[in-house]
């Protein structure tokens, strides 16, 4: 017992990945001991992290359940883990999220085993970017948790569809996506790992605490090159990476694509955990590395944030394609992460309490974004297993063949609207109440993406749901299945929970946000 | 029970009505409706028992030192935002309509959806029942009406929505207050598109919610700006006199408001939306799609009460925010809306002919009363007129839904489903069909037209009237006062089409008197429609003035009084001296009423060309008829460009054409250089020297084939090694190494 609670993280991290070794040695063709197998082993993790959730300190200040071991000795990086409030809310939603994934996974058909094994290696590389303390494995947790999910989507996604992107150059929709998501991200990450090498030859440490310590002092020049150049450089590769990540409005064309692409469980994944990967290393890295930087580019980042909320929104009123649509509310989402950073960012020293509000409304609306966005690609994937389409003008009046359904769709349709009384709208009115007093114009601009965000929940209802029923689907179309329930359930249990008694989780989140606006 | 427990309880009882139902009751109708009903009696006889409570702490106590609980919700920092509950005399007065008018709607739910007939013959879920056909001893057929379809699910939607509405009316801050008003505002998107397979339905759904939601967002910026300026959203701390003038003398550098006034603005926005004033009034009138309890409900009682109940508990901000006296300060833009709204509104309801729809407009004239009032200082003029109009409103529209079910009676016994069982002009001599109904709705229609004395209308609406005589700018009286002849008219033009003369069709013969279910609710609310008004007779009114104590000025006045005095913005109007407002009350009531059934005395025609004011009034008329072409106007304006940024300027044009086709020429960029390097450089120089090596690799390669055995799974097997391998390796530095 006292070594489980010395190594917690260590074995969150490593049970998936364990777990996808045990898979390996049991024959392909018993699918069925695969889904069982890799779903139990999932709540493994789960367990630990509420484990870790109930022995977690929110008073104290700095990384708890800290595990540290020499690892890679030549360049100084060790195994270094560790979480403090906002990366324990993260590994929370991560191991909630893998297992309602992986429940939701049974409907995958075609080699069953590859895909748990992947599954389960990606929610290890997920868990370790959120836990690592050490720089470099940062890094190898990153690209880790990329890797799988590109085998995901060009192996396992929609088979339909085509994509053009020259004269003569056409690309299975899927392999499309999946190229674009790799590559894009690729891009960024190049940059992240040049940063975090000058970074290291820097400060001469890839340990983060280290680093944040002497970080400010840091001075003289490397290669010739002044260090403050350098820190400028790294910035801008840290901003270029996790913006992609997030991702930022206009560096947000991979998400539609590969949201739409990817099977229903990855869907989930994707929106659900990796999206926040990004917004999580904004707040690991630029904020308390650089926080005068972030202070002078806030207004920009603001600005950005606003445009991906308006943008987002627009762009998700204008699909007919209903995963497509809900794939662009994740832009439209984010978009209140990154306002919310950025106002943290700009009023931390004028106005702490301001501050302080808008980084706990960022921070939870990253958790919030991942139940419903994880909802509604779920529920998105129920209804296109039956139908065998996504396409809005399909479907229509379906409510009375699916009753049970039709409930479940429009709860979860209205916690990704932000309904009063759910989770959405606790974080979103901490963001615009942060936001307000910092960055007032683009507060009240994105106030239009927020009434196209009811516009776009309600063109998915009203083209599912109501109207006439389309005869067509008469008897080919059955109500949503216990284990599906399953699968959704608990998340809706979360939504409204928050939605009425977020104290819980913003006690641990503002707790957090304070401890970290105070070292800035 | 502690009184605060018991407001507590308020909502839960109705909330907890709408889980059980949608989780477990929904196959069985009685049990539904009875846990409904059920959950409304309880919450009726709390906020009774809470109402009683309150009357014996008396005004001036229960205003200093309201009934408070109250608990930390969200933590900001260092501190907290508190959420909680309580009853000042406001609240106090606010909950005994709500709760009579709830209580009664949901009865007559019952009765309205045909519980106890038969399942229809070909009903489906998602649209109105269509009847059913049942065979008696003789061994005849008759038509019958059927039970609505969806019957438990109405219930559960009302149930929620009432839960909403306790919620919003207890609140003692406007976070749990904005929660009860978008609860309220999906479950009337819910019930607006409750028969949500009609296409009409369904737009109407939507039209409501998404018009009130440009209101709301305004709302939510504004509740942002206040928790900003003040550190909290409790009213009592709000209302704080430091606090007010330090919000009044605060600049908010947007058209020369203080923060107050800015702060007010953004709050009365959402009230424009959420109660249907102009220019966001065109949701209303489709609401009239839903079922009519809902039309009373939502659209009359509550829902649209709420918009005017935000800002009557704000109106000590709004009064701060109002005196630098910039132009656009609230109680202005409050005056000139509400005032414009409710002639505005009022010249559409004369030349109007479904029966809900003249009710729709004309509540959006009255609503526009009861702004009009707050603009002109009176909230107390705009609370009583919040009461009353919730009773007669209810009222008729309960009415006009028990001459339609009557009406539907005789379009199942006909047979004919071409008429519009909501046309007025298909109607006429129903008094003699259903004298409850008639009786009652002639005394909803009287209180709306405020005949004299005797009606509660009458003393809200002559509240109103004096109000902005002595309080406000005359034009906003005279505009009030017109359109106070104009309520009168087409009143008495609903009356006299419906149920006076003679039936002008076989169906309109075939009517008969609804159920007890229905008209119990019907009495009930003709009583307070009644009496409701003599609570707050003036002083100094002529003859009857000080018979009865003027006890509503009294009691709703003292939740602000000593407030709005220490903080030196009270102003004691005068409201003697002048007679004017009592007299033109008079001429305009009875006088519409007297002209109302002059014009539509004689009509004899179902056909509605036919109509004695169109011949007069010409294209003006087809201009009412279509509601000054707003709707067209918006879809123009707003709708249209909305769907073309949307799905050709930011989908296909910017993140289609534009960014994705920056990211292809990039890529097709490093495709055609990687080509070339392979073709020009690769192929004749380094595979030139490589096929030596080729060779010999080639020998290795066959070797070593055996692993490439092209299966994803034996590589698989290869890279988990290596993971195991790396996993031992960290687990020995972790354990061992330690």
């Amino acid at each position: 017992m006292a070594f489980l609670q010395n190594h917690l993280l260590s074995w969150i991290l490593f049970t998936p990945a364990l777990a996808a070794v045990v898979i390996l040695f049991f024959p392909k063709e018993k699918a069925n001991f695969h889904r069982w197998f890799a779903f139990i082993a999932s709540l493994v993790p789960l367990a630990l992290s509420i484990w870790l959730w109930a022995a977690f300190n929110p008073n104290a200040a700095g990384f708890q359940f800290q595990e540290q071991a020499p690892w890679f000795t030549a360049v100084h990086s060790t195994y270094h883990l560790g979480v403090d409030g906002i990366a324990l809310t993260m590994v929370l939603l991560t191991t909630l999220l893998t297992s309602a994934a992986l429940l939701a996974s049974f409907s995958i058909q075609e080699r069953v085993q590859t895909y748990m094994v992947l599954f389960l290696l990606m929610e290890t590389g997920m868990l370790g970017v959120f836990m690592a303390l050490d720089l470099v494995f940062f890094y190898v947790f990153w690209e880790v948790s990329l890797i799988p999910m590109f085998f995901l989507i060009s192996q396992w996604g929609s088979e339909k569809g085509v994509r053009v992107w020259g004269r003569k150059r056409e690309a299975k929709e899927r392999d499309y996506a999946a190229f674009k998501f790799l590559l894009y991200t690729m891009a960024g990450s190049l940059g992240l790992l040049a940063a975090i090498f000058l970074l290291g030859m820097v400060s001469g440490s890839f340990d983060l605490p280290t680093v944040m310590a002497h970080w400010k002092t840091v001075g003289g020049a490397l290669w010739g090159i002044p260090v403050a150049t350098i820190k400028a450089i790294v910035f801008w590769a840290f901003v270029i990476a996790f913006a992609i990540k997030v991702p930022v409005w206009p560096f947000h064309t991979w998400l539609p694509d590969a949201h739409t692409a990817a099977p229903t469980p990855g869907s989930m994944i994707l929106a659900g955990v990796m999206l926040k990967l990004g917004a999580f290393g904004f707040l690991r890295f630029i904020l308390p590395l650089y926080p005068e930087q972030a202070k002078i580019f806030a207004g920009a980042l603001a600005f950005l944030g606003m445009m991906s909320i308006v943008m987002g929104a627009f762009a998700s009123f204008g699909q007919t394609d209903f995963k497509r649509l809900v794939a662009y509310s994740s832009v439209n989402h984010m978009g209140f992460v990154i306002l919310g950073i950025a106002a943290a960012a700009y009023a931390v020293s004028a106005d702490p309490t301001t501050a302080a509000i808008a980084l706990n409304g960022a921070v939870l609306q990253m958790f919030n974004h991942g139940l419903s966005a994880a909802g509604m690609f779920f529920l998105v994937g129920v209804i296109y297993e039956r139908a065998h389409t996504r396409d809005l003008r399909e479907f229509g009046g379906l409510w009375p063949l699916v009753p049970v359904y039709g409930g479940i769709l429009l709860f979860t349709s209205m916690a990704s609207l932000g309904l009063p009384g759910l989770n959405g709208f606790v974080s979103e009115f901490l963001v615009v109440r942060g936001a307000w007093p910092v960055f007032t114009l683009f507060t009240a601009l994105s106030m239009l993406g927020l009434l196209f965000t009811g516009g776009y929940i309600l063109k998915g209802l009203r083209d599912v749901l109501q109207g006439p029923l389309n005869t067509r689907w008469v008897g080919h179309l059955t109500d949503i299945s216990v284990r599906e329930i399953a699968v959704i359930a608990p998340l809706m249990v979360l939504m409204l929970w928050i939605g009425i008694w977020p104290m819980w989780i913003l006690d641990v989140i503002n707790k957090a946000a304070v401890h970290l606006l105070a070292l800035l | 029970m502690p009184t605060t427990t018991l407001l507590w309880l308020l909502p839960v009882f109705p909330l907890l009505a709408f889980v059980l139902i949608v989780l477990f009751t929904n196959r069985n109708k009685a049990l539904s409706h009875t846990l409904a009903v059920g959950a409304a009696f309880l919450s009726w006889l709390g906020a009774m028992v809470i109402f009683v409570r309150a009357l014996n702490i008396g005004p001036e106590a229960l205003a200093e030192h309201p009934i408070r609980s109250w608990v930390n919700w969200l933590p900001t920092g260092h501190g907290f935002l508190k959420i909680g509950v309580m009853v000042d005399p406001l609240t106090a007065a606010v909950l005994f309509f709500v709760a009579w008018t709830i209580f009664m709607i949901f009865l007559y739910s019952v009765g309205y959806h045909n519980f106890g007939y038969p399942e229809g013959d070909h009903d489906q879920k998602g649209l109105p029942p269509h009847g059913a056909t049942v065979v008696d001893e003789h061994g005849h057929k008759h038509r019958v009406p059927s039970i609505e379809p969806m019957y438990s699910r109405f219930f559960a939607y009302i149930g929620l929505f009432a839960a909403g509405m306790y919620l919003l009316a207890i609140s003692d801050n406007l976070l749990t207050l904005f929660v009860g008003w978008e609860i309220m505002g999906l479950c009337s998107y819910l019930l607006i598109g409750f028969w949500f397979a009609k296409p009409s339905a369904r737009a109407a759904g939507i039209k409501a919610f998404m018009t009130t939601r440009v209101g709301d967002v305004f709302m939510l910026l504004g509740i942002a700006y206040l928790y900003m300026a003040t550190g909290t959203l409790s009213f009592p701390d709000i209302f704080k006199p430091e606090m007010l003038h330090q919000l009044a003398n605060l600049n908010s550098g947007v058209l020369g408001l203080s923060a107050a006034g800015l702060i007010g603005v953004l709050l009365f926005i959402g009230t424009v939306g959420k109660s249907a004033q102009w220019p966001l009034h065109v949701w209303l009138p489709d609401a009239m799609e839903g079922p009519t309890p809902v039309s009373a409900m939502i659209h009359a009682a509550t829902m649209v009460s709420a918009g005017v109940y935000m800002v009557i508990r704000m109106f000590p901000l709004l009064k701060a925010g109002s005196l630098n006296g910039a132009f656009l300060s609230p109680l202005a833009v409050m005056g000139f809306i509400g005032g414009f709204t409710a002639l505005f509104a009022a010249t559409i309801a004369v030349a109007q002919n479904d029966i809900k729809r003249v009710l729709a407009y004309s509540t959006i004239s009255q609503l526009g009363y009861m702004v009009a009032a707050l603009g002109a200082g009176s909230y107390i003029a705009a609370t009583f007129h919040l009461i009353t109009h919730a009773f007669f409103k209810a009222l008729l529209f309960l009415g006009s839904g028990s001459v339609i079910h009557g009406m539907e009676h005789g379009v199942l016994h006909t047979g004919n489903h071409e008429v519009d069982p909501q046309d007025m002009f298909n109607m006429g001599g129903l008094a003699r069909k259903m004298p409850i109904t008639f009786w009652t709705f002639v005394i909803g229609g009287f209180a709306l037209s405020g005949f004299p004395v005797l009606t509660a209308g009458f003393w809200s609406k002559d509240m109103i009237l004096s109000a902005s005589f002595f309080g406000g700018h005359p034009v906003i009286f005279w505009t009030l006062a017109i359109a106070a002849f104009l309520t009168a008219f087409y009143t008495m033009r609903q009356i006299t089409l419906t149920f006076l003369g003679k039936p002008r069709t076989p169906e309109a013969e075939h009517a008969h008197e609804t159920p007890w279910t229905m008209t119990v609710p019907l009495m009930v609310l003709a009583f307070f429609a009644f009496t409701a008004g003599w609570v707050g007779i003036p002083e100094h009114f002529p003859l009857l003035g000080g018979l009865l104590p003027d006890w509503f000025t009294h009691w709703v006045g003292a939740a602000y009084e000593t407030l709005l005095q220490q903080a030196g913005m009270f102003k004691e109007i005068a409201e003697e001296g002048s007679l004017v407002p009592l007299y033109t009350s008079l001429t305009v009531s009875l006088g519409g009423l007297f002209f109302g059934w002059l014009v539509y005395k004689d009509v004899t025609s179902p056909d509605p060309a036919t109509d004695p004011l169109k011949k007069w009034l010409g294209p003006v008329h087809t201009l009412l008829q279509n509601k000054y072409y707003f709707d067209e106007l918006y879809g123009i304006l707003f709708i249209r460009p909305a769907y073309w940024f949307a799905e050709v300027l930011t989908f296909r044009w910017l993140d289609r054409g534009l960014i994705d086709g920056i990211l292809h020429a990039i890529a097709r960029a490093v495709f055609d250089l990687g080509k070339a390097l392979a073709y020009w450089i690769d192929l004749p120089i380094i595979s030139g020297a490589g096929d030596l090596i080729g060779n010999i690799v080639r020998t290795f390669g066959r070797a070593f084939r055996v692993v490439q055995t092209g299966r994803v799974q034996d590589y698989m097997v290869a890279a988990m090694t290596s993971v195991v391998a790396f996993g031992a390796l960290v687990y020995y530095l972790l354990v061992f190494a330690h």
